[in-house]
């Protein structure tokens, strides 16, 4: 049984401390600081190897490369969370976006268009549903959380936004609660991880956040 | 007049229409809504922009009911 305003959703994972400000900013660090720590050691050992013996740049190299490549993966996994799933047939895609627009403003049906992405404000930041997760775009729009969430029924693509949008407007910190946590990092990384059609979501998405409290 | 629809497989089905002064019309859909929750579906209604609630009683005076499955992380 649910209390009343929660979703009913966070019981299945009761052991999760329910998500606020804090701890998203908290989580937010947390990245970081792993981020910095899976990089930091390759860029010193690249460092200490080229000053001992500069004929070990091929191994210097690839630290770097694999500086680079640890975050670019971190990144990728957060685009992942939004990128589109297979389509269904055509007439139940269709029954099914027109009810996801009934559920939504005309911009934010306009958007949905171009990229995909239904975009909601909310307590937290500006979200931008997908089918199979979301992304929280922080006030002041710099940082940016990929969630991993979806439904489990075999559904056209808009019916499977539908249900995220309609559970987070129900519970937006059970929301976040439920979601699993793909990535907390700079928007520039997961922009350009992103598909290009999906991009003007993001962009948008992070004019918003400099509104909000 | 209210609708009570779920989300599935064909976009949406509208499983029960009610209106408040047809009392045969309302049993109907409170039997259906029933069903639905029972079967693991959550009803949800839309209580304003960017809001909705979960509802476990047929709401007679909404325009619109949505049955949804429950989400997890995935």
């Amino acid at each position: 049984m649910s209390r009343a305003g929660l979703l009913p959703e966070t019981a299945a994972v009761h052991w999760r401390p329910r998500a606020d400000k804090r701890r998203l900013l908290v989580s937010g660090r947390l990245w970081t600081l792993t981020t910095l720590a899976h990089t930091v050691p390759f860029l010193v050992a690249a460092g200490v190897l080229a000053a001992l013996e500069p004929l070990s740049f091929p191994v210097g190299l690839a630290a770097v490369a694999h500086a680079w490549a640890i975050p670019e993966l971190y990144a990728q996994r957060g685009a992942n969370v939004v990128r589109p799933r297979r389509r269904g047939a055509e007439a139940p895609e269709r029954t099914a976006l027109g009810l996801l627009g009934d559920l939504v403003g005309h911009d934010a049906r306009e958007l949905h268009g171009r990229t995909g992405l239904v975009p909601e404000r909310g307590a937290l930041g500006v979200w931008l549903v997908g089918e199979a997760g979301a992304l929280l775009v922080r006030p002041g729009g710099r940082r940016v959380h990929c969630w991993c969430v979806r439904v489990d029924a075999d559904l056209p693509s808009a019916d499977r936004t539908a249900h995220l949008l309609l559970a987070l407007r129900e519970d937006e910190a059970g929301f976040a609660t439920v979601a699993n946590l793909a990535f907390s990092g700079a928007r520039w990384r997961v922009r350009r991880r992103m598909g290009a059609a999906m991009r003007p979501a993001l962009d948008a998405a992070a004019r918003l956040p400099k509104s909000l409290a | 007049m209210g609708r009570l629809i779920r989300m599935d497989h064909t976009g949406h089905t509208t499983l029960a229409e009610w209106s408040a002064g047809d009392a045969a019309s309302v049993e109907r859909a409170v039997a259906e809504f029933r069903a639905q929750l029972d079967q693991g579906h959550y009803a949800v209604v839309s209580t304003g922009e960017g809001q909705a609630e979960q509802v476990s009683e047929l709401p007679l005076q909404a325009d619109l009911v949505i049955l949804r499955r429950p989400i997890a992380g995935g």
